[in-house]
């Protein structure tokens, strides 16, 4: 009996280690090529494409922003990124700041609020009044601030927010920040700065000699 | 008595001023330039919306991100700027002892300081925030008011 059990768990264990971002299956690949609210930064013929989920209030994925705003510029023609909110309910304000995010995509400005939420983290993730900061950064970059107030609030973010968040948890992720190259998972592992850069670098390089 | 006069300037705007309100002038000058530099800077951030600026404080983003910080869409500190380049350019042309600048000069540092004091009010019981950008503009504008009365005493 104990065995049953212990066997059942650990086929269900490999079971979700195995349902855990390892590659993004070709029909959600393409899917996400025609969804047209997809935030993608880099030229559309790049070689290579990264794609990363992310929590912007995830310290670890805040950490990674700047490397990876590095990785962008050095690989800038050869490279494009698309963000994905997954936000995590552990997070006071992570929702909040997604929302904000696609309220600002909806005025044209999503990585301009990206950046600055991920560079602020340290700040508004321990804001005790953290919508009237997310109005001023809205503020800042030069968004239409009611439109911004109506929209931060609306369904439509929320709905797409959502999106991204079923799509991460089919593709099996976990944790933030997860990231695909060319939807490939690259492991936990792999997530600091050094590796990732070779991760691309290979990636690159493999689709330049294919 | 006769270095405490200035040589006029030939035509009918220039008039004789004495040494000390050169001095004011030349400082009135100086100041409008450390204004002018943090408004430009401030302007540039704003028209470009970048965000650096304000790094780090909450308040700052508070205030310049705030739609008081813009009049009809332009950047409060870009009308700033301007202001500060005419007050440059009126304690130049004062100092050079024109004669019809000291009434433009006094009117747009006047006008200057009552902006500073709404705005000074607008962060303190509006937006319950504070820019150091903001309370350094404030603090030039109040140096510029001082001297201006400086310049007027006999």
């Amino acid at each position: 009996m104990v065995g049953f059990v212990t066997l059942g768990a650990a086929i269900m264990l490999y079971r979700s280690k195995l349902l855990q971002a390892t590659a993004i299956p070709k029909a959600m690949a393409a899917a996400k090529e025609r969804t047209e609210e997809v935030h993608v930064r880099g030229p559309a013929n790049a070689a290579v494409t990264l794609e990363e989920f992310g929590d912007f209030q995830c310290p670890p994925c805040g950490a990674m922003e700047g490397p990876l705003q590095q990785i962008e510029r050095d690989y800038a023609s050869s490279l494009r990124v698309i963000f994905r909110n997954f936000p995590f309910t552990i997070h006071e304000h992570a929702h909040e700041a997604a929302y904000a995010a696609e309220a600002a995509g909806l005025q044209g400005r999503f990585w301009e609020m990206h950046d600055l939420l991920y560079r602020e983290q340290s700040v508004w993730a321990k804001s005790s009044d953290v919508q009237s900061l997310f109005d001023a950064y809205a503020g800042m970059i030069g968004l239409n601030l009611e439109r911004f107030k109506k929209d931060v609030s609306g369904e439509q973010v929320k709905a797409k927010v959502e999106e991204d968040r079923k799509r991460g948890e089919a593709l099996g992720v976990r944790n933030t920040p997860t990231i695909f190259i060319n939807d490939e998972s690259v492991p936990p592992t792999s997530l600091n700065p050094t590796a990732l850069r070779a991760a691309v670098d290979a990636a690159v390089k493999q689709k330049t000699r294919s | 008595m006769k270095n405490n006069r200035a040589t006029s300037k030939p035509g009918g705007n220039a008039i004789a001023i004495s040494r000390s309100q050169i001095v004011i002038y030349a400082i009135v000058a100086l100041i409008s330039l450390a204004g002018l530099a943090d408004a430009t800077y401030l302007a540039v951030q704003a028209l470009t919306g970048e965000t650096m600026v304000c790094g780090g404080s909450p308040d700052c983003f508070k205030v310049l991100g705030s739609p008081y910080a813009r009049i009809g869409g332009v950047p409060l500190a870009f009308i700033g700027a301007v202001a500060y380049f005419c007050v440059f350019s009126f304690a130049i042309l004062a100092a050079f002892g024109y004669a019809r600048v000291r009434r433009l000069l006094l009117f747009t540092v006047w006008s200057m300081f009552a902006v500073t004091l709404w705005l000074l009010y607008t962060q303190a019981f509006i937006l319950h925030a504070f820019c150091r950008y903001c309370l350094f503009s404030a603090a030039m504008v109040f140096l510029l008011a001082g001297l201006i009365v400086a310049s007027r005493s006999p």
